[in-house]
């Protein structure tokens, strides 16, 4: 543990992606086999399942602190990381732990089936005798989401460094459903393994937002175009006559989905491809909360396969016949993947093509553009025609351009403290329209980002200094600020108190311009619904 | 019978009517009674300025040529019949908690104080009173510091290493108060200490009462290569401007009991954060309160809501006051940054 501790100690004391490289490289050089697995595991968002529940870790922290429960809660509000703060009230111990890291976790697993008092006996007896680090870093362990600044990106970089295998290759091994506990650093990282690789999908494609005018991307004849479908991005892999449904959060999702059971036998064995699954009520594309339906379902009722099935509209193909075929042209995969539509298209499988849009100029393309929200689609992707199928985010091939915005003027109604590397800030918004008497503001909608460093920092301020009332971490401001809040889309809710859900608001810019008066109203933003 | 009491807050300050004085005022008043230098605490404006005799420098560096009387620690002056005397309160130098009795009733108003003696300031002394104006920035159990020994060992640590790599160091804290506890303590023996002009100039005011290194104040003549390996002072405020490219390649830190916070220290993007403080931490503030006997508790700037309900749940007679000090405040950058 003393080694995992001053790796992330040594990863917060820099702020230089080159030096954070480096220390992880080096631990990945020296640590213990296994304690790499289980760093590979944390760092890559796999945690054991979570012994004990936070409300009795901060029950037991504040005893042990000897503190009200109130006053840790607070503290937490402020702190804004559980374990953050469970290892700063508790008090100061200068020791450390010869037990190893994965150590500690098969005791975090074995502590699950315990009672609670072997639970609460044994995070006292860590809490009282580990120093700060390794104090934060065993409860963020067992607190689950270890976001410290370090993605698993810049991990694979580091195990490629200390390894000398490709970091492609790397993020690939590292796909799936492997579970720390059971395999060995040579089984995941050294060896190749074929039977590993039956339900492996591979890592996803992903487009920046087009930042100029399409022009400037060069002759439109080099271009591919299609719609870019609002759904869940997926990739659906038949081999060996088995399905697998991976969602691009890398979970596996095969049973949420059973309408697609139907690809194996048709499709043939070794074919990956990547598409969007989109709901198709009454046989038409319908809206991503009708996907919501189905998103948080264990089990998946007839009723529901019935009043909300759901499609996979296909993009591409990466694996063809057994092949990984990701470096061929973009034009390539798609004439496979079009004969592979055409070949099945009669056999009533929930697949459907993503057509590429017909064009000989940009203004064409930016017509289509403009049908986006009629056809229920996000806007456009863009691909380069020669391009391969890369791995993650990256420039230069693909690029999504998306719809405009729709966009309202809002006022600032409650604030909340931020997370992270927002701790201690009001950086999470409230914001409220009109009611039809222009007298009360109705909250419609939360956001937690379009502003600057420079633009948080101002409003927090004014924040502290114009609070109302304070409700936990929660605080009512002084309406006074407007903003002018985007969103992808709206749609009517019974769920919402303004009776309108919208997509991914987020702030657009501060109208400092703007007298609250001048706000918006609900009816405003209902005169947006489709 | 009284019945207005002896220290009321009002739009302009901490007021006592009897001796019609204010004491720390945030706006211009005849005459200012002032805790310690910081911008917050002695503004600009007042007809008149009594204070410790160690912060006239300050305070006349700052705020020009002004009417200031100085006094020693504990020494009495009756204002109509109530007697003022200030005392050290150890947040920097010249910094004074100021005791107001009048018919043998006795309040404390801290300004901002530390419990820890920092060898710089005067240390702290607890008062005797029945009412205790206290600030509390860090009225959370989540904070407590170190001892400075402590903190110290790992800045120059960090220094040494830095040097070893090739980088300079360059550690952001207040020009007030933070940079003279931190040139006391930096080791001369692993190199120089360059300043940034903000730091040079408030530390030139204070050298005929501290002990300081030698220092280099850094302007256009001061190559970048001889800087190279060696230890800058700098305000908050010059961490991203161009002023520092100078440094390249160097390390930044921040010195402060805000480094508490992971998130705080990433949010600024630097690289290092020691969290070293000028004022109470939670523990600090609990004894001080406890030490001067007082009932009654009024919380000024800082956590305020929270530390008055705990002060409450303990069986104080605590509540809150709204002042003009930089409160709750992580983000500040601005507090003494006056060249």
């Amino acid at each position: 543990m003393r080694q995992f501790a001053e790796l992330i100690k040594t990863l917060d004391s820099t702020n230089k992606t080159t030096l954070k490289v480096e220390a992880l490289t080096q631990y990945f050089n020296n640590a213990p086999d296994r304690d790499k697995v289980w760093t590979i595991a944390i760092l890559s968002h796999r945690r054991p399942p979570r012994p004990v529940n936070t409300t009795l870790m901060r029950l037991w922290a504040s005893e042990i602190a000897n503190i009200p429960l109130w006053l840790f809660e607070e503290s937490y509000h402020i702190v804004g990381d559980l374990a953050e703060t469970i290892a700063l009230v508790i008090p100061p111990s200068s020791a450390s732990s010869e037990k190893s890291l994965s150590q500690f976790l098969q005791e975090i697993i074995d502590l699950k089936p315990g009672s609670e008092e072997e639970k609460k006996e044994y995070l006292k007896e860590n809490w009282l005798s580990l120093n700060y680090y390794e104090r934060f870093v065993f409860t963020k362990l067992i607190t689950g989401s270890f976001r410290i600044g370090v993605s698993q990106k810049l991990m694979t970089r580091a195990l490629s460094k200390a390894t000398s295998i490709d970091e492609d290759i790397l993020a690939y091994k590292l796909m799936g459903d492997w579970n720390p506990a059971k395999t060995t650093y040579t089984k995941l990282i050294l060896e190749e393994n074929e039977e590993d690789f039956l339900s492996k999908p591979y890592p996803f494609y992903l487009a920046y937002a087009i930042e100029d005018q399409p022009e400037d991307l060069g002759d439109v004849s080099d271009w591919s175009a299609e719609h870019k479908w609002d759904g869940i991005r997926s990739q659906i892999i038949i081999r060996n006559d088995e399905l697998f449904v991976w969602s691009r959060g890398e979970e596996l999702v095969t049973d949420k989905y059973p309408e697609f059971e139907k690809f194996v036998g048709v499709i043939p064995n070794g074919t990956v491809i990547d598409g969007e699954i989109l709901p198709f009520p009454k046989g038409e594309i319908g809206t991503f909360k009708d996907l919501q339906t189905r998103i948080g379902r264990k089990t998946i009722s007839k009723s529901l396969l019935k009043k909300t099935p759901v499609i996979l509209k296909a993009y591409d193909v990466l694996e063809w016949q057994g092949d990984d075929i990701r470096q061929m042209a973009f034009q390539d995969r798609r004439a496979i993947l079009e004969k592979l539509y055409t070949e099945v298209k009669f056999d009533e499988l929930p697949l459907h093509l993503s057509h590429t849009i017909q064009f000989t100029s940009w203004e064409e393309v930016a017509e289509e553009r403009e049908r986006s929200r009629e056809v229920k689609s996000e806007g456009l992707m863009l691909k380069r025609l020669d391009s391969p199928y890369l791995v993650g985010r990256k420039k230069g091939d693909w690029w999504k351009w998306k719809v405009d915005p729709l966009t309202i003027d809002a006022v600032l109604t409650y604030a909340m403290r931020g997370h992270g590397r927002r701790s201690n800030l009001f950086t999470d918004y409230t914001f409220g329209l009109w009611d039809e008497k222009k007298e009360e503001l109705v909250t419609f909608a939360k956001a937690y980002s379009g502003l600057t460093d420079a633009e948080f920092k101002k409003l927090d301020a004014w924040i502290k200094k114009n609070t109302l009332e304070r409700f936990g971490p929660v605080r009512s401001v002084t309406p006074h600020h407007v903003f002018e809040v985007a969103f992808e889309g709206i749609a009517e809710s019974k769920r919402h108190k303004s009776g309108v859900a919208t997509r991914f608001p987020r702030i657009l810019r501060w109208r400092t311009d703007k007298k609250i008066e001048e706000a918006n109203t609900l009816e405003d933003l209902k005169a947006l619904i489709p | 019978m009284r019945n207005t009491p002896l220290l009321a807050f009002n739009n302009k300050g901490i007021y006592c009517a009897q001796a019609d004085v204010y004491l720390d005022p945030w706006r211009p008043v005849d005459k200012a009674i002032i805790s310690h230098g910081h911008a917050d605490h002695s503004r600009w404006g007042h007809k008149k300025y009594i204070t410790h005799h160690s912060n006239i420098p300050i305070i006349k560096h700052r705020l020009g040529d002004i009417n200031v009387s100085g006094k020693e620690w504990s020494e009495t002056f009756t204002i109509n019949n109530v007697k003022f005397s200030f005392h050290p309160a150890g947040h920097i130098i010249g910094s004074a908690q100021i005791r107001v009795e009048y018919k043998g009733e006795v309040w404390v108003f801290t300004g901002d104080y530390k419990t820890e003696d920092d060898g710089v300031a005067t240390p702290y002394e607890p008062v005797k009173c029945h009412t205790f104006i206290t600030e509390c920035t860090f009225g959370l159990p989540a904070f407590k510091w170190q001892p400075q020994e402590e903190v110290f060992a790992e800045v120059n640590n960090w220094w040494q290493q830095n040097q070893s790599e090739g980088r300079t160091s360059v550690i952001f804290g207040y020009s007030l108060g933070k940079a003279q506890r931190l040139l006391k303590y930096l080791d001369t023996s692993i190199g120089k200490i360059y300043t940034h002009g903000a730091i040079e100039n408030m530390t030139e005011v204070l050298r005929p009462q501290l002990k300081m290194p030698e220092t280099t104040r850094i302007t256009r003549d001061v190559k970048k290569e001889e800087i190279k390996g060696n230890i800058v002072v700098a305000p908050p405020s010059a961490h991203g401007t161009p002023w520092i490219k100078k440094m390249v390649p160097y390390v930044t830190a921040s010195a402060s009991g805000w480094m508490t916070f992971r998130g705080a220290r990433r949010r600024r993007a630097i690289d290092r954060g020691f969290v070293l403080s000028d004022h109470c931490d939670w523990q600090g503030l609990l004894s001080s309160i406890k030490e001067t006997g007082a009932e009654k508790v009024i919380c000024t700037h800082g956590y305020t809501d929270i530390f008055s309900r705990y002060l409450r749940e303990i069986g104080y007679d605590a509540r809150t006051e709204q002042t003009q000090y930089e409160e709750e405040n992580a983000e500040q950058t601005s507090k003494t940054e006056d060249a």
